[in-house]
């Protein structure tokens, strides 16, 4: 952790050192925030987790800015927000303004990235931004942060911003991709983030090792896992996201699991919750038992029933 | 575009392609509209030609002049530029792009492809990069990449099939034992320099007008 202070009930847990979790929540194409704050309601019941990433944009879909749902999550529910803001659609001036609003709304975690090009996502034929990267954006708000300025320097009526931003990492870039991957977090880590949340890896091997090569940087780091809730978000998951393989073993007992269990919810549930578990319990227990992470990054979206047969077993952190 | 009119000059331009390609297009790309005409009981009167550089007003004028004679508009094969160009130096006639201009690119005559190699941003970073231009070619135009849309060293943009440009860049800086360059943080460019309008003024000293004139 750098010098800076922990501003977020995260960035404090972690600074007290507990195994934190945080989860996720994805505003889509909604004008009914509802699901979300159940959601959020949901986590927070589990005093698990002691915060909600929310996603902005992702797969470069036209989804609700993650600004007002991340503010909801902590208004309504009283759960910390992971305010998750990618470069691809504003440019500097309108990420400040945005920043500067979200402080002012109570925000205090930002999870910094580049956002899935608009090609890959349902406004094809617009015009992606990328003004800043996501690594010029952390020097951004490292200048609002610590210094109290926008990032030509001009002040900041009424001082500096309490926030704790964080950036993303990814375990999947084997070697030989796997440097140039690790140094780019290290410009990062320069730049001034508070923590890191990796993407999801269903290999304890390469998480463990992804994580013994992010222990270079003294940054905490909350590696990704993402439970499958059913097999056609595994499919998904395994064919659209970028550098994702879900292993096959795991796709066949999915699908197996739904097909055994046609026609009884109840059923299918139980049985996709039970791979799930045999999967993700041991999986999370070797890495809090055997790495450095801080935590872990669930991202068990609309997958609240899970959480605590999952993470029941750990310290209340709320 | 061009539909109105029944005397065409079509010009073809040298400029970044080698002669005779350019009179080659000027010419197919007449007796393509002569039949389209045709096809429509039209009557389509055109003469093809090319010219050194339409991006060169003096070059352009004298060229194309002497060629206008009663046409009624001018169709330019050049990039954008030309069409511009022309409309600008020969205001009594309209001139029609005859093309959508891609990208700055370099030709590669193996496999016949063009590749985009510079976006011309005023800010030039490729005594950092290893010479490969990532605002040209990495899809995002990070400075600070690889982004986590790369796998296996191919861009989450066109389906995987294109190269990472921060892979291409780290690999080239450590060929060269330069992985230092490649940590180093870069900030973000000047973006008034990639501007539109963009203009420049030569200094007098660079232009030899005089000498050329001696000559």
């Amino acid at each position: 952790m750098r010098k800076r202070p922990a501003f977020s009930q995260l960035c404090k847990a972690i600074k007290e050192g507990k195994f934190v979790f945080t989860g996720e929540l994805e505003p889509k194409k909604i004008l009914d925030l509802s699901e979300i704050l159940h959601s959020a309601e949901e986590m927070k019941k589990t005093k698990k987790i002691i915060a909600a990433n929310v996603t902005d944009g992702p797969q470069g879909d036209a989804y609700m800015s993650s600004l007002v749902p991340s503010y909801m999550v902590q208004e309504k529910v009283g759960l910390e927000a992971v305010w998750q803001m990618t470069v691809r659609d504003r440019n500097r001036v309108a990420l400040f303004g945005d920043v500067i609003a979200g402080a002012v709304m109570g925000l205090k975690n930002i999870l910094t990235l580049t956002g899935d090009h608009t090609a890959l996502g349902d406004h094809k034929k617009g015009k992606a931004v990328y003004d800043l990267d996501s690594t010029q954006f952390c020097e951004m708000l490292t200048k609002m942060i610590d210094e109290g300025t926008d990032y030509e320097g001009n002040e900041l009526v009424g001082g500096k911003i309490e926030i704790n931003f964080g950036c993303v990492a990814n375990p999947n870039a084997l070697p030989p991709y796997l440097e140039p991957e690790i140094l780019k977090v290290g410009r990062k880590v320069e730049v001034g983030v508070d923590f890191i949340q990796t993407q999801t890896a269903f290999d304890i091997d390469v998480a463990k090792n992804f994580l013994k090569e992010l222990e270079r940087y003294p940054v905490p780091v909350l590696l990704g896992v993402f439970p499958l809730k059913s097999y056609g978000i595994a499919w998904y998951f395994d064919k659209y996201i970028p550098g994702v393989s879900v292993p096959k073993d795991l796709l066949g007992a999915l699908k197996k699991a739904e097909k055994d269990n046609k026609g009884d919810k109840k059923g299918k549930y139980a049985a996709l919750d039970k791979i799930n578990i045999e999967f993700f319990d041991p999986f999370i227990k070797e890495i809090k038992k055997t790495t450095k992470a801080a935590g872990i990054h669930c991202m068990a979206v609309e997958y609240e029933r899970l959480f605590m047969p999952l993470l029941g077993d750990y310290e209340d952190l709320i | 575009m061009i539909e109105p009119y029944s005397k065409i000059l079509i010009v073809g331009c040298d400029g970044c392609c080698q002669p005779p390609r350019s009179l080659n297009e000027a010419k197919t790309l007449g007796q393509m509209l002569e039949l389209k005409a045709k096809m429509n009981g039209k009557d389509l009167k055109y003469k093809a030609i090319t010219c050194l550089r339409q991006c060169d007003d003096r070059i352009a004028g004298s060229t194309i002049k002497p060629h206008i004679e009663d046409y009624e508009a001018i169709l330019s094969l050049a990039c954008g530029i030309g069409p511009a160009t022309l409309n600008r130096i020969f205001d009594d006639i309209l001139t029609f792009p005859a093309q959508n201009s891609m990208f700055n690119g370099a030709e590669s005559h193996g496999d016949n492809r063009y590749e985009e190699y510079c976006d011309c941003c005023g800010d030039c970073l490729l005594g950092v990069t290893g010479g490969i231009c990532p605002v040209a070619t990495c899809a995002k135009g990070l400075h600070n990449g690889p982004c986590g849309g790369q796998v296996e060293g191919k861009c989450e943009v066109g389906g995987y099939k294109y190269p990472c440009a921060w892979i291409l860049i780290y690999e080239r800086l450590k060929k060269f034992n330069r992985l230092d360059l490649f940590t180093k943080y870069r900030p973000p460019i000047d973006y008034r320099n990639m501007e539109s309008p963009g203009h420049l003024t030569l200094l007098e000293e660079y232009t030899n007008e005089e000498e050329e004139v001696e000559e």
